[in-house]
């Protein structure tokens, strides 16, 4: 008897082909790529974000996922893990792009890793989200950045205090390219507001021919004796009409911020207002030293629009609910950065839907176009220059570690290139 | 100086090298050398894997630096990470010159230079514009701090855990200084974006390539160079001072020019390590040069084997692939499995990767004279069965 081994073959293949037609019938996927830390020095921030893009991508799967050219995509997250570690950064880019092949990736943290990365996105022409506030003098057409820029936060907080009637501004920041870009572009700013110089505080440093090349007083990571500096503002406070701007990063503001109630100035006496802590760096900080103290975000947690506190609620059930391993579902709280995050993630599906491909080239083109997503900080806009136009809150820290909305600034545009521009209008 | 040349040429220690090892040697040379790039050009290894091994052998080279300072010469050096960033740096100084002005300010000078208000290029920076000058410097500037640290260090008899806690203290306040934007070297940000490498574009997968096989061949020649200085008397002075450094003084030999000239070469090495590593990876910055990087290497050296040379190599390549495997298959969970590897390697083997086949021959042979034994045995127990 001859065995039909033939048949049973031809049968099985027809089976199995069959079979995955079926499922990727049933089942279109698109490979999205997370890029954060979820370990080491950066873990404690950039985790959150980690979260919030997985919800995201739950809530635009439950909706019935992504739809281009008459089919339906479901989101298929890859998670991987930069480490706080800028090569291991690159690295993992160059893999979501050459190996996993994502359509788009969410990601980074800090601007070191943003540049790490920046190189393997433009040589690979990949799309890479980016959600958080930084110094601009960056304009990629394979990044879209969701963030803060200069312009979005630290412009807008003196435009407050100034309105308040504060007179002298005293710059002081972590040692890295951030705050020495915002206090430049803050120091041409004051300039053209008619502050005068001498009503900068926390010292300049000039070149050979007197330029100024930066403003302000400057700390390294993890620095803590701040002893000297807050005696120094203390004297600069005297008149009582100053006030401090903060780009102070991380864990060093617990000294920071011990020293200065401790040298006797107060939010009344002297306000802060800290550009690297959000919502949920109150997590890891002390809330009752920064009492009164304010911040200064394109989104707040307080805020009372039902968009808001949809979100919120919707995302604090997804965390009661989430099975990844590890996640943290006790005292979470939403920020700035995490908002950006989920607007940037609805921003790329209304982007890919209008293009009709997920291809880089379409989707930047209908970005640059200027769409539009009504988000939970509030309406957010694409410009040309890959950069949102959103609206800017300044807030007032409360015990808790939420803050209390003082004033809003509807629609700013983000601006990338700031450095000089304020300049002209010094003369 | 004929002094000098008879500790480098008699050849005294007979078993410097086994058979196994060369054989194990000359396997991993052909493949890594010849085989992987081939296979890359023929598009069966993607570009993305090839620069990864790269990567991992330019580790290699900085575990071999460790080990030839902890393993053979007994001094647990947790600076390593600096000599590796400095060779880093020094190339990467040169590679930033080649962007010329294709950078974001598309002006002649560095961007980070720019955004800093500089608008001429500062005078250090100049002679890096010639790559021999960046190569002479990449071998010269970290064997000089080597040999004014080592010389300071070992005159004043600091050893053990002493030497260790100022390795790490040198590295450190590197580190702190290289995060300041004053010292014009990119501050927290360090060195990105390069373009151009001896006129190839360095993001080329042919260029990768290139680079590729200049590490394995590099890695290869160091790797013998090493073993053949163990196998010289120098190598058997330098294991004295291992094991017994007061002996060894008292046996007139001046023990400190001995951990000198280690701890200059072990520099060298690392260094030229971090100068094939940067254009590789395409980005250096100062947290490089923290000292948990120095610890890492010292890992890798643990888990591959200490004192063997093929070991660290092992163990550096090992436990970075699994890291860059796990942080996209596990990224949750790839930190405790790290971290229970170390701690199963420490409780169970000690003697790293490399003294698996040896432990496996051992304990085979112990079950043969185990079943041997029983054999032997077998006949006793049934006389004693009879007997009752």
């Amino acid at each position: 008897m001859r065995t039909p081994w033939k048949a049973l073959f031809a049968g099985t293949a027809f089976a199995i082909a069959g079979f995955a037609t079926t499922l990727s019938a049933a089942d279109k996927t698109v490979k999205v790529g997370v890029l954060h830390s979820l370990s080491g020095t950066m873990a404690i921030s950039e985790t959150s974000l980690r979260d919030v893009l997985l919800f995201t991508f739950d809530e635009i799967n439950a909706a019935g996922g992504i739809k281009v050219g008459g089919d339906t995509y479901k989101i298929e997250p890859v998670v991987v893990d930069g480490a706080s570690n800028w090569p291991l950064f690159a690295e993992k880019a160059k893999q979501l792009l050459e190996q996993d092949k994502v359509a788009v990736t969410f990601g980074c943290w800090t601007s070191v890793s943003r540049k790490s990365v920046l190189p393997v996105f433009e040589k690979n022409n990949g799309l890479l989200f980016y959600p958080v506030q930084y110094e601009g003098e960056e304009e990629s057409q394979n990044v879209f950045y969701t963030a803060e820029a200069v312009n979005q936060q630290a412009t807008p907080a003196v435009d407050y205090y100034l309105a308040e009637g504060k007179k002298k501004f005293y710059l002081l920041g972590s040692d890295y390219v951030y705050p020495q870009t915002t206090n430049l572009v803050l120091l041409e700013y004051l300039l053209s507001k008619g502050v005068p110089l001498e009503n900068i505080g926390g010292g300049f440093r000039k070149d050979g021919a007197g330029k100024i090349i930066s403003a302000g007083k400057y700390t390294p990571f993890g620095h803590t004796d701040y002893q000297q500096i807050v005696a120094e503002i203390k004297q600069f406070a005297a008149s009582g009409d100053a006030c401090v701007i903060s780009t102070l990063n991380g864990d060093t503001n617990v000294p920071f911020f011990k020293e200065y109630a401790a040298s006797g100035l107060t939010a009344e006496t002297c306000p802060v207002v800290s550009f690297s802590i959000s919502e949920d760096e109150f997590r890891g900080l002390p809330a009752d030293k920064l009492v009164g103290q304010l911040g200064c975000w394109t989104y707040f947690q307080s805020l009372n629009t039902p968009a808001n506190k949809k979100f919120v609620g919707a995302f604090k059930k997804w965390l009661s609910t989430s099975t990844v391993p590890g996640i943290v579902k006790d005292g979470r709280v939403t920020c700035s950065p995490m908002v950006l995050s989920y607007d940037g993630v609805y921003l790329w599906k209304e982007a890919v839907e209008k293009a009709g491909t997920f291809a880089v080239d379409g989707v930047r083109t209908s970005l640059k176009s200027g769409l539009s997503f009504a988000g939970p900080g509030g309406t957010v806009t694409t410009q040309p220059n890959m950069h949102l136009t959103k609206n800017v809150y300044i807030g007032e820290t409360k015990a808790d570690g939420q803050f209390k909305i003082l004033k809003s600034f509807e629609g700013v545009y983000g601006e990338p290139w700031l450095k000089g521009k304020f300049k002209a209008a010094a003369k | 100086m004929s002094r000098v040349a008879a500790f480098f040429s008699a050849r005294r220690n007979p078993r410097s090298i086994s058979r196994g090892e060369l054989f194990a040697v000359g396997i991993l040379a052909v493949l890594v050398v010849l085989i992987l790039p081939f296979a890359n050009q023929q598009g069966w290894i993607s570009n993305f894997s090839i620069n990864l091994w790269g990567k991992y052998l330019c580790y290699a080279l900085l575990a071999i630096s460790v080990d030839l300072l902890w393993g053979y010469t007994g001094l647990l050096s947790l600076g390593q990470a600096l000599f590796f960033s400095l060779g880093g740096y020094m190339i990467g100084m040169h590679l930033m010159r080649r962007i010329g002005d294709l950078g974001q300010y598309h002006k002649p000078i560095p961007d980070f230079l720019v955004f800093l208000g500089w608008t001429d290029l500062p005078a250090f920076w100049r002679p890096f514009d010639s790559f021999p000058f960046a190569l002479a410097v990449m071998l010269v500037l970290p064997a000089l701090l080597a040999w004014i640290f080592g010389y300071l260090a070992f005159r004043s008899r600091i050893k053990g855990v002493y030497f260790s806690i100022l390795t790490q203290a040198l590295t450190y306040g590197a580190a702190l200084m290289f995060f300041r934007n004053d010292l014009l070297m990119g501050g927290n940000n360090g060195f990105t974006d390069f373009k151009f490498i001896l006129g190839f574009d360095v993001r080329d997968a042919t260029t990768q390539r290139g680079l590729f096989v200049v590490t394995a061949l590099t890695l290869l020649v160091v790797y013998l160079a090493c073993r053949w200085l163990n196998g010289t008397k120098f190598g058997l002075v330098q294991q004295a001072v291992r094991d017994g450094e007061n002996r060894a003084l008292f046996s007139g030999y001046a023990t400190a020019h001995f951990k000198l000239f280690v701890f200059i070469v072990s520099a060298i090495i690392a260094s030229i390590g971090g100068a094939l590593y940067v254009p590789q990876v395409g980005i250096i910055n100062p947290s490089e040069m923290t000292p948990e990087k120095s610890l890492e290497a010292v890992v890798w050296v643990a888990v591959g084997g200490r004192g063997t040379l093929l070991g660290p190599v092992i163990g550096a390549v090992a436990v970075n692939a699994l890291k860059s495997w796990a942080t996209r298959a596990i990224p949750d969970l790839w930190i405790l499995l790290m971290g229970g590897l170390f701690i199963v390697v420490v409780l169970f083997l000690p003697g790293g990767i490399v003294s698996v086949p040896a432990k496996c021959r051992a304990w085979f042979a112990a079950r043969r004279r185990q079943s041997t034994d029983a054999e032997a045995s077998a006949p006793a127990v049934a006389v004693a069965k009879t007997e009752s």
